[in-house]
């Protein structure tokens, strides 16, 4: 079989890039080894209005199971801090709907699909990739001249392509989470939860859905004591009130990466989503950032197949407009997470009392220095601002 | 080498770090071939503890 674009993995960034090629008129078939896509999630399900239709996605109304106006922020004493406004807006997603649905517009634009089809390993074969697949009918070998690594955190593509792919423990994400109904919390908001015993280096969090939230956390392990399952059993043990009902209907787990992105193509092969670890550093997510990798790499692969010239070289310009659109941003909010790690619950108490809503929002937009010139009045952070925000 | 036990919740975070590739998330399960050298990246991140020496 030969198309002109493999995708491995219906993921998000799978789907939309298969949808682009296919609309772009390219033969496209994707491959997803689990039975059904959209399971199991990965995932606190959380993305914002302005970001996703930003991107010109409309998400239809059965994927979304919450809609939300805003996060509320908790110190480890319990001190809120509220964020609100247009751009906070957004919406729990519920996965398997959202990437079956996803599916369906690849599908419609004439992308083929194999469920249960397990990439095994692919190698070089006339200017093109032979990739070999364990399906259900039995192994296949697919020749696509570009093959698209769409394949989650544990991409095997790019190590196939010799793409440095490896995550390192000090920026990626140990998460535990469960999905519980019965959690009696306000459902306008997700709430976010810091503190060294919390969640260290991380944060705890419950995103409501209309009978359900998930409920769970982020560690790094260089600061961690326990697993990060332990710690979510210690945070729901600790919020009686919150969860006195409440009773797991799911659980899930993974990693998350949080660094910035390395290398994202090879010869015919371009890295996508998660497989790119193209996450927000700060909160984790990436939804948005898997789609809009794919919205841009599609277009530079559009133009490449055009021109018949798959190379690395020609493949680079996807890195470098990625590198326009987020490098400087993800540099910055990198910075902010390194002084973020470093700080005490004391140092999170503080930051309650001086930072509103507004404040935050703007820090996540990596808007680094009016909040320098705000912590720089606090003798204790001096230090850690001096050190890890300021060039 | 590394074994995996029952804990195991398919995430597949720890092929993900294995700086060898010598985990494979199938839908059966995690499997760890023989290129292991037992550096043990995937047991400090695991979330639940599904792996040990």
């Amino acid at each position: 079989m030969r198309v002109d674009c493999l995708i491995v993995g219906a993921g998000p960034a799978g789907s939309v890039m298969a949808e682009q090629m296919a609309s772009k008129g390219f033969t496209t078939m994707v491959v997803e080894k689990k039975q059904e896509i959209g399971i199991f999630k990965r995932c606190a399900e959380g993305v914002t209005k302005h970001g996703i239709e930003k991107l010109g996605i409309k998400i239809n109304e059965s994927s979304i199971a919450g809609r939300i106006r805003g996060a509320m922020l908790y110190s480890p004493s319990g001190k809120t801090v509220v964020m609100e406004g247009k751009e906070m807006e957004g919406f729990v997603l519920e996965r398997k709907i959202f990437e079956k649905w996803l599916a369906s517009k690849a599908i419609e634009s004439g992308a083929e699909y194999m469920v249960k089809a397990q990439a095994m390993g692919m190698q070089k074969k006339n200017q093109a990739w032979e990739v070999k697949v364990r399906s259900l009918e039995g192994m296949k070998e697919i020749e696509a001249k570009l093959v698209i690594g769409a394949d989650g955190v544990e991409s095997k593509v790019g190590r196939w392509a010799g793409i440095n792919t490896v995550n390192k423990l000090t920026d990626y994400h140990s998460c535990f989470q469960y999905e519980m109904a019965g959690v009696n919390i306000d459902k306008n908001y997700i709430h976010i939860f810091f503190g060294n015993d919390v969640a260290p280096c991380g944060y705890a969090w419950i995103f409501p859905k209309e009978f359900s939230a998930n409920v769970g956390l982020g560690i790094l392990e260089k600061k961690a004591k326990m697993k990060a399952f332990d710690y979510v059993r210690k945070f729901i043990e600790e919020h009686e009130n919150i969860f006195r009902n409440a009773q797991p209907i799911e659980a899930n787990a993974g990693g998350v990466p949080v660094a910035h992105f390395t290398e994202m193509t090879a010869d015919g092969v371009m890295l996508v989503g998660d497989a790119a670890q193209l996450v927000n550093p700060i909160h984790g997510g990436g939804i948005t950032r898997a789609i809009h990798s794919s919205l841009i790499a599609s277009e530079v692969a559009e133009n490449a197949m055009n021109e018949g010239d798959l190379s690395k070289e020609r493949l680079k310009e996807y890195e470098m407009k990625w590198e326009e659109e987020y490098g400087e941003k993800t540099k910055k909010l990198m910075k902010l997470r390194n002084f973020l790690e470093k700080l005490e619950d004391k140092d999170f108490e503080l930051l309650a009392d001086i930072l509103q809503g507004e404040d935050i929002f703007q820090l996540t937009q990596a808007k680094l220095s009016f909040f320098i010139k705000k912590v720089m009045t606090k003798p204790s952070l001096l230090g850690l601002v001096k050190k890890y925000l300021m060039d | 080498m590394v074994k995996v036990n029952e804990k195991c919740m398919l995430c597949a975070g720890c092929v993900g770090i294995c700086p060898v590739d010598a985990i494979t998330l199938y839908e059966t399960g995690i499997y760890i071939d023989e290129k292991c050298i037992g550096c043990g990246a995937c047991i400090r991140f695991c979330p639940v503890g599904a792996l040990e020496e």
